[in-house]
């Protein structure tokens, strides 16, 4: 009797497995481990911004991680983990708002990635404002369309 | 017993569980990758010939939809329309119209004395009620109106083609000349999806003769010679172009009554002035005080010509018919109306600030514009009363000629601002600035009435400048 109990186990830990394991390739799943742009756009949703991007300055140096993602490793894969939890599940829903925002986290990790590779100018420009980077005067208040063209 | 179920029950259990939501996830995934695919369903044919939105709407029911919501009646500070109940009669069927602008402001009455619209003009209603509130406005009683209105106040693409044996421009000059009833009983929509819409591609088009030609000599003017608007313009352009089809100003040239957009000399309220003045046209004579007048009619294509949004590249359509977000489709909203009523779509896309915030702004432009119209019509009021006094009194009609030239100038500046539906958003600075011409005008004319003096009228207390509204607080970190 338990060995059948068992066996049905099993089975439908099984078949569980296969359907999630189907489902994560059918939406393009492992494509969410890459650097890939595209991947970002997998979702409708982030089409506008995706061909936004593609139209910006900045589309032939940084990819949607450079900007969204901190640099290291653990950080990284911690947001996107994140976020992707999060858009998952109001993509799901359909609950969200239009147009969208960029949340507070995500807008201090991008305000970051700008001074990865502008440190020199960022930093003569922030004695001058002391209400620079977190909720103040951030690059992106003046340089909106670096990454995306509006 | 200690344990009421097995460990392979309790597993048996969580595995049936996580299939279950694992493969609503996979259908969910499958249902919004089919959505984004924005499919169509062709189930009726539309050719050249289909008028009916209905008929579209099978193949295009969620604009259809929302086209459908242009009878809802909203107010805003400066616009919109309230639903007003009336008792239907047998000339006018209407339970509900839209409240009387005449009686919220008289000095209308007396601006457009003699005129048709001082008989019955009130607040625009929706794409809805375009033809149905033009067949049974008191205008109709009043004057016997060209059928030439049609152009504008149904969709008239196919009847002009009936009529002119397949030739539009044919069918426009033959309606054009027809008596408004006579009109009447060849159409049968107000707007419709063929008016912009080409029925086999669903792009943008063109279909009215009166902005084929108008925008043909604004682009002269550009240095663009035989502009074809169907064959020239971008994609964007026909997103503003499809509107200012008919929200436009205009007048009705000759005795064909053709239907004619004044913008040979440019788009502007004192370019087109000036274009009147050079072919002596006037719509009617003030019946007060004797002045060739004009009257300016809603010139919201012209005056957002001016504005910084044009200026920006953008069009009508994204602020008035803004995208939205049905299921994974986007679509855009065909229940046109102010984008104040549909802050977050037709405004917050641009603009990061919340719509408390968006809303301060408008209404400082438009509370500040309405300021200065009100100056610009009292100065007007006086012009007109000084004039009847001196007529009265028996002045010559060769000494009051030019304050007369005056008044019909002020008068028409000013209605071009007082017609526009923005209350200057459109081309703020645009708005105040022909203003300030308007009153210039009536000052010029109260000088060169007989006496030279210009009656300065009773001193009164100017209306406190409008409270602006505190700033709404900018989002965080932006």
């Amino acid at each position: 009797m338990t060995s059948r109990l068992i066996l049905i186990a099993a089975a439908l830990v099984g078949v569980t497995i296969g359907i999630g394991a189907y489902t994560f390739v059918y939406a393009r799943g492992y494509s969410y481990l890459t650097d890939d742009p595209a991947a970002c756009a997998n979702c409708h949703v982030m089409r506008d911004h995706y061909t936004a991007w593609t139209r910006a300055s900045h589309h032939a140096v940084a990819v949607c991680n450079d900007c969204h993602t901190p640099p290291s490793l653990i950080p990284k894969y911690v947001t996107k983990a994140q976020n992707g939890f999060w858009h998952s599940f109001y993509f799901t829903t359909g609950r969200y708002p239009d147009p969208l925002r960029i949340t507070r986290r995500n807008h201090e990790v991008t305000e970051l990635a700008c001074r990865k590779c502008h440190m020199e100018l960022a930093e003569s420009i922030d004695p001058a404002h002391t209400d620079t980077g977190r909720g103040g005067l951030t690059c992106t208040k003046c340089h909106n369309d670096a990454g995306h063209l509006e | 017993m200690t344990r009421r179920f097995s460990a392979p029950v309790v597993i048996t259990l969580l595995a049936a569980i996580a299939a279950v939501a694992v493969t609503a996830l996979l259908v969910n995934i499958f249902t919004r990758q089919q959505e984004a695919r924005n499919p169509f369903y062709r189930v009726v044919e539309l050719d050249d010939d289909t008028t009916d939105p209905a008929v579209w709407g099978k193949n295009f029911p969620l604009q259809y939809d929302s086209y459908q919501r242009t009878v809802d009646q909203v107010r805003t500070r400066y616009g919109g329309s309230e639903a007003v109940p009336r008792t239907p009669t047998d000339a006018d069927p209407r339970s509900i119209v839209a409240h009387s602008r005449l009686e919220e402001d008289p000095r209308l009455k007396t601006m457009w004395a003699g005129y048709a619209f001082s008989a019955d003009f009130r607040e625009e209603r929706g794409h809805a009620y375009m033809l149905e509130d033009q067949t049974f406005t008191e205008r109709q009683v009043v004057v016997q109106q060209p059928g030439t209105c049609m152009h504008c106040h149904a969709s008239v693409y196919v009847p002009y083609k009936k009529l002119g044996g397949g030739d539009l421009i044919k069918g426009f000059e033959q309606m054009n000349q027809m008596k408004y009833q006579e009109a009447r009983q060849l159409v049968e929509h107000p707007v419709a999806c063929i008016d912009c819409h080409d029925p086999s591609t669903m792009e943008l088009r063109v279909t009215r003769p009166g902005f084929l030609e108008g925008i043909q000599k604004v682009k002269a003017l550009q240095g663009i010679d035989d502009y074809d608007v169907n064959r020239d313009a971008t994609r964007q352009e026909m997103r503003a172009f499809v509107c200012g089809q008919c929200h436009v100003e205009y007048y009705f040239k000759g005795p064909e009554k053709r239907l004619t957009y004044p913008w040979d000399k440019g788009l502007r309220a004192d370019e087109i002035l000036a274009y009147y003045e050079e072919t002596g046209f006037s719509d009617w004579t003030h019946a007060e005080s004797g002045a060739p007048a004009l009257k300016a009619q809603h010139p919201e294509f012209e005056m957002w010509n001016q504005g910084v949004h044009a200026r920006s590249g953008v069009a009508c359509a994204d602020c008035h018919m803004p995208y939205q977000r049905t299921g994974a489709m986007k679509i855009s909203d065909h229940h046109v109306r102010s984008p104040l009523l549909n802050v977050n779509r037709a405004c917050q896309t641009c603009h990061r600030w919340s719509e408390d915030e968006l809303r301060a702004r408008v209404h400082t432009i438009q509370d500040r514009t309405y300021q200065v119209r009100n100056v610009a019509m009292d100065a007007l009021m006086a012009l007109i009363a000084d004039i009847r006094t001196a007529k009265e009194a028996g002045a010559a009609d060769a000494g009051l000629e030019t304050a007369r030239r005056h008044q019909r100038r002020a008068q028409f500046l000013l209605d071009f601002i007082e017609a526009e539906n923005s209350m200057g958003f459109h081309a703020d600075q645009e708005a105040v600035r022909v203003l300030a011409l308007s009153i210039d005008e009536t000052r010029r004319g109260q000088a060169a009435l007989p006496g030279g003096k210009a009656t300065p009228g009773p001193i009164t207390d100017m209306p406190p400048p409008p409270q602006v509204v505190s700033p709404g607080r900018a989002p965080e970190g932006d």
